[in-house]
Parts: structure tokens; sequence; C-alpha cells
């Protein structure tokens, strides 16, 4: 095996009193493509602001090309050649290409010199690694695969001979991912090294030689990719065996229950989101709708759902209107029985704040069973929580317990928990997993389904296109505000992406 | 990722660190005392006893607390809708216009018992619609609330000022100031029950009004986790995103905790005016608003905390005032400085001494901060 690149030995680092890691012992081989596997939480991030020096280790050693070395910031970091690419781009959105890649390693007082050396050394780049960008295109008009290869770039600048990607994917489009699979696949043969931190299990076994699994803050496992399977990495990172794709008869489809016509909705710049999108959900049958993100599903779900007012359009619930233009309420959708458990869980479909058991009677607050006179039945909403927990089987039971201390995927079954329970006739789900952890994404899928099998009629956004082809009846692909093709479970991922990409909508309209 | 400090057992963080942070605001404050010459020990004796020492010093300590009850409250209510309500001043003060008309029309004719209910009542209306304003600005046009309810003081200040000297002010009187009010206008007082434990009061203005804080301290505390009101307020104020989610509506929901919050500034009139002047006089407020919201933070926007906190700063009020006395090298101004400081720690670096704590107790016993339930296996 080839010398180390980097080494990691006995890392330790807590928060006040959580461990996020715990004796962690890594070793990357130089020229490799070394993916970390794990759930939201493990660890994976700590471990890796840890090596870029955003984070002091308490103990350990750290050892870069075999010599012990202490990061103490990112520019200790960049100095030894580490270079890392993360999940929130960090880009001046009104610079050029150019200008990003040389802020902060300007070499002289006028920009002049900087930018003439910087424009070869980025053209030697471009052609020695497959990285096509224009130099003086502006970053906000860059499509986010551009926009990444952008942060690849300045790390390549900065003379990065290791490359930490942190869930690079998350924003991309299959397409896209193949494509910076490629750029990786290059940059090994180059002699790169590369340190993939992802929680797609996929994509480790497309393009890594190594994998290690975190859980819980400790390093569990590592692994040749070769001689592993998803299937043990996932039983793995969660500690048990996991189902990764549901089981689900045939849908039993029945009247319509929420029919969505010519709905136009606009952003609060004025820019139109939704763009003239029809469909109807029947009883009975799950309807997903991909996209990448931003492309008007958002936008779409809080129109439904009374939360943002449309321009124009008619949404029916069970035959009758929705007033949309007016004074839409979510309160009073509620009462006729839509539940929507919303995309963002932090900021709207829960108060971090409270305890538990509060959030599970919120937008159901005044309801008669949760109140006597002016006041809360604390007994009976005490009651309906520690039932809802046993049946979703929330962990920590503790109905006492503020929401902002339970994981991602039992803060998500808070929701769901709240939501499924009022047996609306109709639920709309943003992201149903997002930021939840594998084990949990089995249960949630399960319960989806067994909506579906009540005859219930269920909406579901994700930008995970495995989660949309899995659950869906029916999938609606959006792209640019508009709904731009309807295909069945069965469609393959190659064609999916190209109608998330815009491809087939493009073509069709030239 | 985890969030980066632990929680801490309740006694520790409601009963520790509080007391940790006044500590260290009296070891600065002894620093003060000494650089101006004196012997902060002493300083601190004689605060200490001028609050508590005699029975006219504690009625007095109680007299400002309640004040600062009705005021903590006042803004700790609008704070849990996340509103910052620094109107509360102007709010007590037109307050004190409300209690002024009942008390002038009513005085020569009824008991003090038939007088009260309406006073407060009168009392919590003005207050409660000079919250409104505001409010109404804030939940329909987007103006700040901070900065409309400053602009509200100030002319609630000229309001009172302009009626006070004119149709408020007796014929041929040379005070800014309402007639006095007669017997029938005047609060019993509560200086009896500090008696019954032996201590002497020679006069002191402690009345009734205290006893109705602490009423209006378990009624909020009612409404903020009890009532349906509450809990749409306590979800606004965490997240407007989630309120409007579950259907509360903005605009109802700013209203009604403004208002509610102006009634109990209008309500804090009372105690001054009714249960010590007896008249309605310029500035009577005289800050006490601003002290609410020192008040209403250190108190943790609880109404436990703030009754405690309220009895801390008229500890502070009385024993400084006896302290000035006492020493002159330490003026009027001085006490303040202690107050700025009290507030300095207690308030605004709350969070100083917080990590250092929690590392302690997660190194002593990581099952006390509760390691257990945030490590929560992860389903």
């Amino acid at each position: 095996m080839a010398q180390a690149a980097i080494e990691l030995i006995g890392i330790n680092k807590s928060f006040g009193a959580v461990r996020a890691n715990r004796d962690i012992n890594l070793e990357v081989a130089r020229g490799t493509i070394h993916g970390i596997v794990g759930e939201n939480g493990a660890g994976k991030s700590t471990l890796m602001s840890i090596l870029y020096g955003f984070y002091q280790a308490d103990s350990g050693e750290i050892r870069v090309g075999g010599k012990p070395v202490s990061i103490h910031t990112s520019n200790d970091a960049i100095a030894l050649g580490i270079g890392m690419v993360h999940q929130h781009f960090m880009l001046v959105d009104n610079f050029t290409v150019l200008e990003n890649v040389i802020l902060g390693a300007e070499t002289d007082a006028l920009l002049k010199s900087s930018i003439t050396k910087a424009r070869s050394e980025l053209d030697r780049l471009e052609r020695e690694y497959g990285l096509e960008v224009d130099p003086d295109a502006v970053i906000e008009e860059l499509p986010v695969g551009l926009q990444q290869r952008v942060e690849i770039l300045k790390a390549l600048y900065r003379g990065a001979e290791i490359l930490i990607l942190d869930e690079p994917t998350g924003v991309l489009t299959p397409a896209e991912a193949d494509h910076l699979f490629r750029i990786l696949k290059q940059l090994k043969d180059q002699g790169k090294t590369i340190v993939l931190i992802t929680h797609k299990l996929r994509e480790i076994m497309a393009i890594t030689d190594t994998v290690s699994v975190m859980r819980q803050g400790t390093m569990v496992a590592t692994r040749t990719t070769k001689e592993t399977t998803v299937g043990e990495l996932a039983e793995l990172m969660v500690g048990r065996r996991v189902l990764l794709r549901v089981e689900k008869g045939q849908s039993e489809a029945g009247a319509v229950k929420l029919s969505v016509k010519n709905l136009t909705v606009k952003d609060q710049r004025g820019v139109t989101m939704v763009d003239n999108v029809s469909f109807d959900v029947r009883g009975g049958e799950i309807v997903g709708i991909a996209g990448v993100a931003g492309n008007g599903q958002s936008e779409l779900l809080e129109a439904i759902s009374g939360i943002r007012h449309a321009v124009s359009g008619e949404v029916m619930l069970d035959g009758k209107p929705i007033d949309l233009t007016g004074k839409a309420d979510p309160g009073e959708l509620r009462d006729r029985g839509l539940a929507h458990v919303p995309e963002d869980r932090h900021h709207v479909g829960l108060v971090l704040a409270f305890e538990e058991n509060e959030n599970s009677i919120l937008g159901y607050h005044d309801d008669e069973r949760y109140l006597k006179g002016p006041f809360l039945d604390v007994d009976a909403i005490m009651a309906d929580a520690k039932d809802k927990i046993e049946k979703y089987d929330i962990r920590p039971a503790n109905p006492r317990l503020k929401t902002a201390n339970f994981s991602g995927g039992n803060q998500q079954k808070i929701v769901l928990a709240r939501e499924m329970e009022q047996d609306p006739g109709v639920l709309i789900v943003g992201q149903p997993t997002r930021g939840v952890d594998v084990g949990a994404i089995e249960f949630i899928h399960k319960r989806l389904i067994a909506m579906r099998d009540q005859g219930k009629a269920v909406l579901v956004v994700s930008v995970e296109l495995d989660e949309i082809r899995s659950l869906s009846d029916r999938i609606l692909v959006m792209f640019a505000g508009r709904v731009v093709g309807e295909r069945g479970p069965e469609a393959t991922e190659g064609e999916l992406g190209l109608l998330m990409a815009g491809v087939e909508h493009q073509e069709a309209a030239e | 990722m985890s969030t980066p400090y632990a929680k801490l057992p309740a006694w520790a963080d409601y009963g520790l660190i509080p007391l940790i942070n006044l500590s260290v605001a009296f070891i600065v404050a002894g620093f003060v005392v000494m650089l101006v010459g004196e012997n902060p020990f002493r300083a601190a004796v004689i605060l200490v006893e001028g609050a508590f020492g005699r029975g006219t010093g504690i009625a007095f300590t109680l007299f400002y607390a309640t004040t600062f009850i009705f005021t903590g409250l006042s803004v700790a209510v609008a704070a849990h809708c996340s509103l910052f309500n620094i109107g509360t001043e102007g709010q007590a003060y037109i307050g004190g216009l409300g209690i002024a008309l009942v008390c002038l029309s009513l005085d020569s004719v009824m008991p003090w018992w038939v007088i009260f209910p309406i006073a407060i009542v009168a009392a919590a209306a003005f207050g409660a619609l000079w919250g409104l304003i505001p409010a109404y600005l804030q939940a329909k046009r987007g103006s700040h609330i901070v900065i409309t309810t400053i602009m509200f003081n100030f002319i609630a200040a000229s309001v009172m000022v302009y009626l006070l000297v004119g149709a408020l002010k007796p014929a041929g009187s040379q005070a800014p100031q309402t007639r006095n009010f007669l017997a029938g206008a005047e609060l019993p007082k509560l200086n009896w029950v500090i008696e019954l434990f032996g201590a002497k009061i020679r006069s002191a203005p402690l009345n009734i009004c205290f006893l109705l804080a602490l009423v209006m301290a378990f009624l909020v505390w009612l409404l903020i986790w009890r009532t349906r009101l509450g809990y749409e307020m306590r979800t606004y104020g965490h997240s407007p995103k989630a309120a409007r989610y579950a259907g509360i509506s903005e605009t109802r929901i700013i209203i009604t905790a403004m208002m509610i919050s102006g009634a109990l500034a209008g309500m804090m009139a009372l105690n001054p005016v009714m249960g010590d002047q007896h008249n309605v006089a310029i500035d009577f407020v005289s800050g006490a608003g601003y002290v609410g919201i020192a008040v209403a933070l250190m108190g943790r926007l609880h109404p436990v905390g703030i009754v405690l906190a309220a009895i801390l700063f008229g500890m502070l009020y009385q024993g400084g005032a006896e302290l000035a006395f006492e020493m002159p090298a330490i003026s009027r101004d001085m006490i303040v400085i202690i107050q700025g400081l009290v507030i300095l720690f207690a308030g605004a670096l709350e969070h100083m001494f917080r990590p250092y704590i929690q590392a302690l107790f997660a190194s002593v016993s990581p099952k006390s901060v509760g390691m257990q339930a945030v490590k929560g296996t992860g389903a």
C-alpha cells in the first residue's frame, strides 16, 4: 500500500459534555479516494473540521505525509496541502470565478499581477483536470455544479494535494454528480488524495477505494470498497440490519382528493416560482414530485398548505376550492383534513425550544381535545404525546424533553406522528427524510405507504431521487417552476435525471 | 451536529449561575467603592441593612419591588412573543392618567374598595391602549416595535406634561400635579404585616398593590404556560414561521400580546399613585419602565424569577438610598453604577460563566448534564 497521506491517531473531541469524536484512528493512503460515511451526528464533519483547523482536538495526533503536525487555522491546513470543499459554498456571489479563486491568495497590493498569474494557472488546471469554467463568469450566474467546480479549483490553486469534500452531491443533479465523479477520478489519477464525506452509500460504492464508517463519534470499521456491500455498510452505520428499499403492494387509486389546476406562485421578489402547474392526487396513491432543490417545489407545497399566497390557479380539496389568493389559513385547511409535514422542520414544523409534548399539538392546539376552556388541558396533551411516542417509537421516550435535544430522525417522527394521527384525508410531505438517519428512513417510508394503503392521498416532494422512486406510484418532475414530465415508478434514474436537468424540456421548447 | 453546550440541572441553571453572576457584579462594584476611597465591606453592610435591616427598610424595599414586578411582567409578556417592549415607561405613565381620571371623579363619593377595582381596569385599559398603537403599526405596517415604543414614551411624557400643567392641575397651584386624592382613593398599607413579625415601622408606602403584583405574577404564569393564547404567543415568539404554519394570525397575536403587556405596565402606576403619593405628579414613573427590562431579563422572563429580581432591584434602590446618605463619597450616581453592573453581569453577560460551569459539571458527573438524554439512540 502507498504511503499514508493523512494519519489521525487517537483523536478526541468533546463539546461540553457531548463527545463528538472518540479515539478516532484513520489512515488515508496517498492517491486514493477514501469515503467516510455515517449518520447525521456521527461525527464526520467534526473530524474533518479538526483536520481543516476549524476545531482543535482535545487529544490525539495528526500526521500529514508521515510528519506530526499541528493545525490551528485553515491557513495551516492549506500550507500543508489540504483543501476543503464545503457543503455550503464559500464563494462571493457577485465576484467572477477568477476573483473568487485568488480571494485570500492575492500576491500584491494591486490585483492585476495576481489576476494575470491566476489566469494562466487556472488555464493549466482546467486543461489538466477537465475542470472547464469560464474564468470571467460571475458566480451567481453559474449553475451549482459549476460553482462547486470553482470551489475545487480554489483548493487546487492553493496547491492542495489532499482534497476533502463534504457532502458534495447534495445539491447536484445525477448528471452533475456523475461529472463530479469523473473529475475526482481524474484528480486521483494525477496523484491527489481525496476524502469524500457522504451519507449516500451508492456514491461510496461508485467511486471510493476505501471506506470508513463512523457511528456515534467512533470509527467502527474501515473496508476496501470492492470487498464490501451497501448492505454491510448500512448495517455498520446503524448498528443493525436495514431494509434499503421499502416493499409495497399495488396501489388502488380512488377518487381525486387533491386537485391543482394552473397554479402560479411568485416569491417575495416577484419571481415566478411555480408556473401554471396542474396535477391530481387520488386517494390511495403516492404522488412524488422530483426535482433539483429550488425549482419551485417548496413554493408549491407552501401554496397548497395555505402558508404562501398564490397568484392564480385553483386548488380543490375533496372537491371544494381552497382560497389561494385571499386569506388562506393553514388552520382552516387542517380542519378540512389536509395535513402538512413541512420541508423545514426546524423553523416551520417544530418549535425547537418547546418540550416534545408542546410540539405534538402545534397547529392542532385549538382542538377541543387539548383544551379546557381557554386553558390547555395539560393531562390530555401529555397522554396524547405519550401515546404518539409509543406508536412512532420516538426516542428518548420523554415528552418533557426539549425538542432540540432529539435527533433529526426523531424530530421528523414527532412531526409525522402529529400530522398522521389526525387521520387526514390528504397528507403532503416535504423532504420526508432530509437529515434523517438510515434506520428512521425505513420507518418513515413504511408509515407513508401505510397511509396510502388506508386510502389517503399522499403528495411527497423530495430531492432524493431514490426516495421518490421507491415511494411513488406516479412521479412528476419539476424544472424551473413547471411540471416537465410524468413517469411511472419504473422510470430509470437517467430518464428522470434528464428531466430534472430540464434537457427534454428545453429540446421540446426549441 | 450536537449542541455545543449540554444542559445543566435546574438548580444550577436557575440558582447557581445567577448567584455567581450576582457575586461577580458585587465584587466589581466593591472595587468601584474602593476607588472612591470607601470600605466596600462597610458599604455592603450598609446597603443590605438599609434594605432589610429594619422594618421600614423592608417595607420600602418591597414597595419598590412592587413597581418593578409590574414593569418586569410587562416586558416579559411581550418578550415571550418576541416583542421587545421598550414602551413600558410610557404605558405606565399613561396608565397613571387613567387612574387620575377615575380617582379625581370618584374619590369624594365612594370608598377605596369600590374605586380600586375601577382604577385597576382604567390603568390597565389606558396602558393597553398605549401599547395598541405601536402593536398595530408593527403588525400591519412593519414599523419596528422598539422604535415606535421609544417614540411613544416621548409622546406619553409630552401628553402628561401638557395635562399636568393644564387641565389636571388645580387652579392656582404652582406644582405640575393633580390635586391630592381624598381618602376614598387611598389604598390600605401593608406595613402591619411586617409589624406582625416584630419589626417597627415609622412610615412606609408599602400597600396592597404588592399583593396585586403577586397575583398578577401568578396570572402571567398561567397565561404563558397554561393557556392557548400563551401557547400561541410562545410559538410566535420562537418561530414566526411555525406560527404561520400552525394557523396563528400574526396580527392578532402581536396586538394581543402588546395590549396585555401595556395593561401590566399601566397597572404599575397604581402602586405609587394610589398607594403612596395620592396624586399624579410629573415624571412619577421615573425610569421604572426601563428597570423592568433588566428585571425581566434577569428573571429569565419567568414570573418567579421576576419577583425575585424585582426584590433585588428594590433592595438596590432602598439600600442604595441609605448608602448615599451614610457615605457622602458615594453619590446617587454610584448607586446607578452598581445597578448597571448587576444588569451587565446578570443580564448581558449571563452566559459568561456558563461554559465553565457546564464543563465542571460534565467532568464531575456526566449524568447530571443529561448525557443520556441528549445522546438518545438514533432510532
